[in-house]
């Protein structure tokens, strides 16, 4: 019971930082219908940043633990939204149009791309962070197992459930948010509507990008080691959680992350840890087969 | 063009370059001006402002003769694929694949050409083969298939644990290794064929990953992360190409009574592989013509259409899925006979994505495009190795630059599978 309560909460944390990059991808493909392969790269940028940020903060000798993690948060949120913002416009706007599979092999340009340039720049070595956060709290104690919620695990859970009541806010409520649904539902309509469908656009990329730095702000946070090549991984399957939940759906998106994230705990937790990734896509497989439009999914026609 | 025309065009010119120096650099601010050095444990952060002032000039000047040259200089009007006029560019497309295969042909006896060239040859027909085997799934029949490596796996791994395990020699396990990785196919296809497009392919790319993990997590039977090593060689109709052959069997140098050289295995290799291309080609080319191959293209451009004229979309998808993957596993045999080692490292997804690129890059279902699009991504790293460590940067800058320069692939046309006389089309 200790043993699964704690596999649980483990599950939970990663699913969260699995269901902000998730939202990147849905709220894309929502919207252009396209896989934005390079999502996860973008991720990766994120937590680039946030080594950086922290590194320089340390130099700086702030110890202050909020404020240092405000500040890194929003740097990297900054920084990485101007990738985004860049990867879009250079990559895909000049696409937007063409065939379906052009954008497709550009964002694979582009992922491989980006991970080059960080490896380049920033070097193959695995980058360890001092941790910022320690501590936690012991939920349940038994004679041989203690159950723990660390406070970075608080912090990512918190995290994540602000921003997703946050952005649904966004969506529902605010102009933008409109334009977006507008633009989801007919690009050419919205357009004709008076809506500025290239800045609309831009702005899911750029809202997309920040809520994967957040996340690569919070696993630079969890795991304490970066490298290079984390945004493959994590976007594939932050990409199975878009599709698991049903792809367009925000609260999929995020529902998908925490059921990935949950698999991939209790598999490792009670089976094996090297097939927990076979895990994860077997799921995703069954999931479409049974219900090909995911798990909040809206069924689409196909129209003649 | 007027005279104020010009200053007001150079003008909107700085501006549009003023601005994407900016973006450059806050690009740049972060991960080229900032870099993070590991000493003792606590990374310390270097700065390295200089090689930002430079991406950002660089930036700046690139935007400016972007924005300020002419605009009709830049950009070859785009010909529509149906608008080409068919008969002079058959010729000119027939020439050059004439002229591609006698060369390839002629390749190892040319002068020129040492044991580098060879191998690069080599390599290139492999991801051409690669390729047109995609092609099939992708080109002819629309399907997004984004983990193909997984069928070239599944051929490597049956090459190499028939022949060690079994004594198999290469021409027995040609067909079986087709064979498998095409039931593979099948077994995939099976559940996941009646998705759409964009699902397929994520379901694919899952299936390339976890072929991959369980290569790399089932030690006992593929070896693990280490892979398989002393795969055997194939042999020249029983001519096995080395110096000393074992007792009671004859070498291929022996044979035909020359001299020993390393460079006979290499040119047999590449011959090897450029008949299993070829084969892949013709069949590729044969197949087109009959229902089947008819289907294929008619489902991709209309599912519901084809339903309605009583094509069973599921199958038709399913024998496209099969004999891709089996031309697949093919070049996946070939590849463990000729490097002799095997891993689950050769089997990544960017292999996948590579072999994709291929396809999209030559533009979707031209032939000769492909073996233009493979050469390219195969010679262009090659060419790259001075830059050592940026050639993959250069690399993926070059798919974005190809894909958005010509989104439809650099032969952009397709064949039209019939074509009406032109009596009839005159008149029409």
């Amino acid at each position: 019971m200790e043993y699964f309560l704690q596999q649980a909460i483990n599950g939970i944390t990663l699913g969260a930082i699995y269901g902000l990059v998730a939202i990147g991808y849905t709220m894309v493909y929502g919207i252009i219908g396209m896989i934005n392969f390079a999502h996860g790269e973008i991720y990766m940028i994120g937590a680039f940043v946030a080594v950086i940020a922290f590194s320089i903060l340390a130099m700086f000798g702030i110890a202050n633990v909020p404020l240092a993690i405000l500040i890194v948060l929003a740097v990297a949120v900054i920084f990485t939204s101007a990738y985004g913002w860049t990867v879009e416009r250079i990559a895909y706007r000049p696409l937007r149009g063409s065939f379906r599979l052009a954008p497709l092999i550009s964002a694979i340009g582009m992922s491989i791309f980006l991970q080059n340039y960080v490896q380049v720049l920033q070097g193959a070595r695995v980058k360890p962070l001092q941790p910022v956060v320690t501590g936690g709290l012991t939920i349940m104690r038994s004679d041989h197992f203690t159950v723990a919620l660390s406070y970075i695990q608080i912090l990512i859970i918190l995290t994540t459930v602000v921003l997703m009541i946050g952005f649904s806010l966004l969506i529902a409520r605010t102009a933008l948010g409109r334009a977006q649904r507008a633009c989801e539902q007919d690009l050419t309509m919205a357009a004709l509507l008076g809506i500025n469908v290239d800045r609309t656009i831009s702005l899911t990329f750029v809202l997309g990008a920040g809520l994967a730095a957040v996340a690569g702000v919070m696993v630079t946070l969890y795991y304490g080691v970066v490298d290079f090549y984390i945004g493959f991984q994590a976007g594939l399957k932050a990409f199975a959680a878009a599709v698991l939940g049903g792809i367009g759906s925000l609260p999929g998106a995020m529902l998908g992350g925490l059921l990935i994230g949950l698999v991939e705990a209790f598999w490792a937790a009670y089976f094996t840890v090297e097939y927990k990734d076979l895990a994860t896509f077997a799921i995703l497989i069954l999931v479409l087969i049974f219900r090909p439009t995911g798990l909040l999914g809206r069924p689409d026609v196909e129209k003649v | 063009m007027t005279e104020a025309a010009v200053p007001t065009r150079i003008a909107s010119a700085m501006k549009e370059a003023g601005l994407a120096a900016f973006v450059a650099l806050v690009l740049a601010m972060p991960m080229v001006g900032l870099y993070t050095v590991d000493e003792g444990g606590v990374l310390v952060v270097r700065t390295r402002f200089d090689w930002v002032l430079i991406g950002v000039l660089v930036v700046f000047a690139g935007r400016l003769a972007m924005a300020y040259w002419p605009a009709t200089l830049r950009i070859p009007a785009r010909r529509d694929a149906a608008h080409v006029a068919a008969d002079g560019h058959f010729n000119i497309l027939k020439f050059l694949g004439i002229a591609a295969i006698s060369l390839a042909v002629l390749l190892p006896v040319l002068p020129v050409t040492d044991r580098y060239v060879i191998d690069v040859a080599t390599t290139v027909l492999i991801y051409v083969m690669l390729g047109w085997g995609l092609n099939i799934v992708v080109g002819l029949a629309g399907l997004l298939d984004l983990g193909y490596v997984a069928f070239y796996a599944v051929g490597a791994y049956s090459f190499a644990l028939l022949a060690r395990n079994f004594g198999l020699n290469f021409w027995e396990c040609l067909p079986l290794a087709g064979a498998l990785a095409a039931l593979c196919g099948i077994l995939l296809g099976f559940p996941v064929l009646r998705l759409r497009g964009d699902y397929l392919a994520i379901v694919t790319l899952g299936f390339g990953e976890m072929i991959r993990i369980v290569l790399i997590n089932w030690q006992s039977f593929t070896g693990g992360p280490n892979g398989l090593t002393s795969i055997p060689r194939p042999s020249f109709f029983g001519l096995p190409f080395t110096r000393n052959p074992e007792e009671g069997e004859t070498a291929f140098h022996q044979f035909f009574g020359l001299e020993f050289a390393p460079y006979h295995r290499l040119a047999f290799l590449y011959y090897l592989i450029l008949a299993l291309a070829l084969v892949t080609n013709a069949f590729t080319m044969r197949i087109r013509r009959l229902p089947i191959g008819r289907a294929w293209e008619a489902l991709r451009e209309d599912e519901i259409a084809c339903r309605a004229l009583g094509i069973n979309p599921t199958n038709t998808k399913l024998t496209a899925f099969a004999i891709g993957a089996m031309f697949g596993g093919f070049a996946g045999s070939f590849f463990a006979a000729r490097q002799g080692f095997i891993s689950p490292e050769s089997f990544t997804f960017i292999e996948s994505a590579m072999i994709l690129a291929v396809v999209v890059l030559g533009g979707m279902g031209s032939q000769i495009g492909v073996v233009l699009a493979a050469t390219l991504l195969v010679v262009l790293p090659e060419l790259g190795r001075e830059f050592a460590e940026f050639r993959m940067v250069l690399f993926g800058a070059a798919m974005i630059a190809i894909m958005i320069w010509r989104p439809h692939g650099l032969l952009a046309r397709r064949d039209p599978s019939i074509v009406l006389p032109p009596a009839r089309r005159g008149a029409a």
